[in-house]
């Protein structure tokens, strides 16, 4: 070789690794452009809009109850959650009472969603440490409750089941009774997941003191969810601003103040215990009557704006919607906590390792349709 | 002396064959043959443990998480490797654009190489014992951190930053590592006062080192298995291929049988490292014999030397599955805190205690 | 002291957390009763779905081949993705009266997202969802299923 090879200077030699868009720890098609140095990460770019679908864009041409569906489709492991923000705005907006059964089941099936969504991010993040074994025992779990969905909603996944006014059908006679077994079930599990990976010394000391976020940083980055309340940050919207029955049960807001991975793992854990507390509470007194008020085939929001948020499993999820007094809405916009807690990746692993980004882009617990919408 | 072992003892039938074919041609010929015939029955024997741990790797990780495993191709799943072998010859041999031609076809050939050699020190049965070195543990242990040559080369020539990164964690595992393995090693060669593999196995005649030795042979067997783990680039010590963060680490860019070769040759280094564990610290083929229980140990003389060594290679193997899907995967800077914090200082302190032991015939059965 | 002390004691907890998990995944290893996989294409004919699984959308039919669909098109007014097409024609009944009737029930299965308005919002309770969910096909063609049967004719009684 003639050329001439220009060696920089060591210690100044940074190298630029693309970090997906196909990568098995970026949960998705999520391109992140590090800048390492040897094994240091120096920077982090998060370069989103790989499945990006227009969602935003597709609801104005939807009627309400149309736009549920799609709203499946952001964050799926939340889907329920998604559903009751509409159906929750739409609400609002009409001045809409829903009867009590239909507030308690919203409730059972967020939290089963919530239990369900941290179940998969347990999976996903013993995998990202590298016990694959977590995978399987979460997974195993979770097919439980997917159960308990399919039976009462038809689908396992996204399940559409909250419309405007109400649910889409009724209860499955089975429900209560599968719903407590699965209490029953997952009471006696959940030591497992502390033995296999909470109290485990590897897990400790890759999680523990790595990817630290300040109280006041999380507010400015709006870290919502489980991720904010990691650091401290109180901003449970089931406890502040209560929708459903939430004002109804008692429940304790987990929060952990050392703003860590590992804080953020621990939180997840006893948010699930949480979930469970709630359903115990409700699960017996369902209240009888219809489960949806008689709507008009055809719903026109009176001029104006909405907004509803509701809790998510990955954080604070609001509707946004301007009515123009038509049966479609102006405009539609949804504020997705994952697409916020990415934007604070760069923060959290900045002078952090690889392995290091991997662990805490697993305490994120990004999904990434939510991010692109 | 106990009962023994003459109709388990393969020596004269070797020696016999031996005779036979110095009988019949010149002497360089006979080395010839002898040779071919060895080289020739490892070669299967590799392959078929190689598929064989493969299959029991994805049968145990299997049963440990609630599945079934591969139960597709034959009964249980049993031909399942082999037809994976199958559509690895098959597959397309993709070559890099920029990659280093020459080294990037040379690794893995390295690599399997190493952990070919290896093999030749082990003793399998009395009698049944390839090369017989006066420094048998010091020959596998120079031999299997050849390997780390291979990887290196891998992931340099590759053309990758993925394939760079996992290579340099790679080597800076294993050599400190071999620090850990081989110290543990010596502390059982000091009990033993040889680095012969056939002495040290018969020299558990009457009780096994891990017996033997008191808790510093234990304390040893405890680093080994530790640092072994490690060598092999297993379980949670996996770090250079880390799917989770380096994609595939050093083997990212092969396809392929190259791809396939790299996959025994990590199945192979764990069976060496297993059986290398068995023979040293578990008497290798020497049955359980207990000191004062003479009928005891005559019902165990019964059990074929091959059996024991088999099954004890099988137990260390399965306990290193078991801890590979256990346990997250260490970060490079635990890695190399937890050998030069914990396991060299230990392993050090434990050879003095050792050779203390010896020093003063402390020996258990002595 | 203190120091060696605790170093000796961090290598014992670490220890004791490592087996801690080693007991748990030690347990399953020898508990094979405990296996949760369904062993698919063989457990075909015992595999039951739940009454409610929207498998994909049909449109029932009594044996005198009758369906209940009066073609009044809000079921495709109400998919979010154009996945229905109903093709009607008009026709005279005996009285002399016009009136539409089903001439082609198209479901596009490849474009439905299971959302259910269709089925919520029809008024004659004319479809239903399957709990079919075998849906490999080669092409998409394949997909486009017209749901009611050749010869059909409206439930007497339904209008």
């Amino acid at each position: 070789m003639a050329e001439e090879i220009i060696i920089p200077e060591a210690d100044n030699q940074e190298i630029s690794i693309n970090m997906g868009p196909q990568h098995p720890s970026t949960h998705g098609v999520l391109r992140l452009v590090l800048s390492l140095k040897g094994e240091m990460v120096q920077k982090v770019e998060p370069h989103c809009g790989y499945i990006h679908r227009g969602i935003e864009k597709m609801t104005e041409s939807m009627t309400y109850q149309q736009i549920i569906h799609l709203t499946d489709r952001l964050d799926y492991l939340s889907a329920h959650m998604n559903n009751a923000a509409v159906c929750l705005a739409v609400e609002k907006a009409l001045d809409i009472e829903v009867p009590e059964r239909v507030k308690v089941i919203r409730t059972i099936m967020d939290e089963l969603a919530r239990i369900a969504s941290h179940q998969l991010w347990w999976c996903s993040f013993g995998m990202d440490l590298g016990g694959l074994t977590c995978f399987f025992y979460g997974l195993r779990d979770r097919e439980k409750i997917l159960d308990i969905f399919e039976e009462t909603t038809g689908s396992r996944l996204i399940q559409s089941f909250y419309c405007p006014g109400g649910l889409m059908a009724d209860l499955n006679p089975n429900f209560q009774k599968k719903v407590k077994d699965f209490i029953v079930y997952f009471r006696k599990i959940l030591p497992e997941y502390d033995e296999l990976l909470s109290g485990n010394i590897i897990m400790m000391e890759r999680a523990k003191g790595i990817g630290k976020m300040s109280k006041e940083d999380a507010i400015s980055y709006g870290m919502t969810g489980p991720s904010g309340r990691g650091s401290g940050f109180s901003c449970d919207v089931r406890k502040h601003h209560p929708y459903h029955a939430y004002d109804k049960v008692k429940f304790n807001e987990v929060l952990r103040t050392e703003g860590d991975t590992y804080s953020r793992y621990m939180v997840r854990i006893d948010e699930m215990r949480e979930s469970m507390n709630i359903i115990e509470q409700l699960i017996d007194n369902i209240p009888a009557g219809d489960f949806a008020v008689k709507m008009k085939p055809i719903i026109k929001l009176p001029e104006g704006e909405y907004y509803q948020r509701v809790e998510a499993a990955r954080g604070e999820f609001g509707v946004y919607i301007i009515s123009k007094g038509e049966k479609n809405p102006y405009r539609m916009k949804f504020r997705s906590p994952n697409f916020c807690n990415l934007s604070a990746l760069d923060t959290l692993t900045r002078g952090h390792k690889i392995a290091d980004l991997v662990a805490i882009g697993g305490s994120l617990d990004y999904v990434i349709p939510d991010i692109d919408r | 002396m106990p009962f023994t072992f003459s109709f388990y003892d393969f020596t004269g039938f070797t020696q016999w064959i031996d005779v036979t074919l110095r009988g019949a041609c010149s002497p360089f010929w006979a080395v010839l043959w002898e040779m071919v015939i060895v080289g020739v029955l490892f070669l299967a024997f590799y392959a078929v443990v190689g598929l064989y741990l493969v299959y029991a790797e994805r049968k145990v990780c299997a049963f440990i998480q609630n599945r079934v495993g591969p139960n597709r191709v034959g009964p249980y799943g049993f031909f399942q490797t082999i037809a994976d072998l199958i559509k690895l010859l098959m597959k397309e041999i993709i070559s890099i654009r920029e990659a280093d031609k020459l080294l990037f076809n040379l690794a893995p050939f390295i690599v399997i190489i190493t952990s070919f050699l290896a093999l030749a020190a082990i003793p399998f049965a009395k009698g049944l014992h390839p090369i017989d070195l006066n420094i048998g543990v010091f020959y596998v242990m120079a031999i299997s951190s050849m390997g780390v040559v291979g990887i290196l080369l891998a992931g340099w020539s590759s053309n990758s930053k993925y394939s760079l990164l996992g290579a340099m964690r790679s080597g800076a595992q294993i050599i400190s590592y071999e620090l850990s393995v081989g110290m543990s090693l010596i502390a059982i060669c000091v009990l033993a006062g040889s680095m012969q593999l056939s002495t040290i196995v018969e020299g558990q005649r009457d009780l096994w080192f891990i017996f033997k030795g008191h808790f510093p042979a234990v304390t040893a067997f405890i680093i080994y298995m530790i640092a072994a783990t490690a060598e092999t680039n297993r379980g949670p010590f996996d770090l250079a291929e880390a799917e989770s963060e380096l994609a595939a680490g050093f083997h990212t860019e092969y396809s392929g049988i190259k791809f396939a070769f790299f996959f025994l040759a990590e199945y192979m280094n764990m069976f060496i490292v297993a059986s290398l564990a068995a023979t040293i610290f578990w008497g290798g083929w020497m049955p359980l014999h207990i000191p004062g229980l003479e009928s005891f140990n005559h019902v165990m003389d019964f059990i074929p030397p091959v059996i024991w060594y088999v099954g004890k290679t099988v137990v260390i193997i399965l306990i290193m599955m078991w801890f590979k899907w256990t346990f997250p995967r260490l970060r490079i800077d635990q890695l190399l805190n937890l050998e030069w914090k914990f396991l060299l200082p230990i392993s050090l302190v434990n050879i003095l205690i050792m050779a203390f032991i010896v020093l003063m015939g402390w020996q258990i059965g002595l | 002291m203190r120091e060696i002390f605790n170093y000796f004691k961090s290598i014992f907890f670490a220890l004791k957390s490592l087996w801690t998990g080693m007991k748990v995944t030690g347990a399953y290893f020898f508990k094979p009763w405990k296996i949760v996989t369904q062993q698919y294409p063989e457990n075909r004919k015992k595999l039951k779905m739940y009454e409610r699984t929207k498998g994909e959308l049909v449109m029932p039919h009594n044996d005198k081949n009758e369906h209940q669909c009066t073609a009044c098109g809000i079921c495709q007014i109400n998919c979010p993705n154009g996945t229905i097409e109903v093709k009607s024609v008009t026709v005279e009944t005996a009285d002399g009266k016009k009136k539409k009737a089903l001439n082609k029930y198209i479901y596009n299965l490849g474009m439905c997202t299971f959302c259910g308005l269709c089925v919520k919002t029809c008024p004659s309770d004319a479809i239903v969802f399957s709990n079919k969910f075998e849906h490999a096909v080669f092409n998409k063609e394949k997909l486009v299923k017209t749901l009611n049967k050749e010869g059909s004719t409206l439930k007497k009684g339904a209008e």
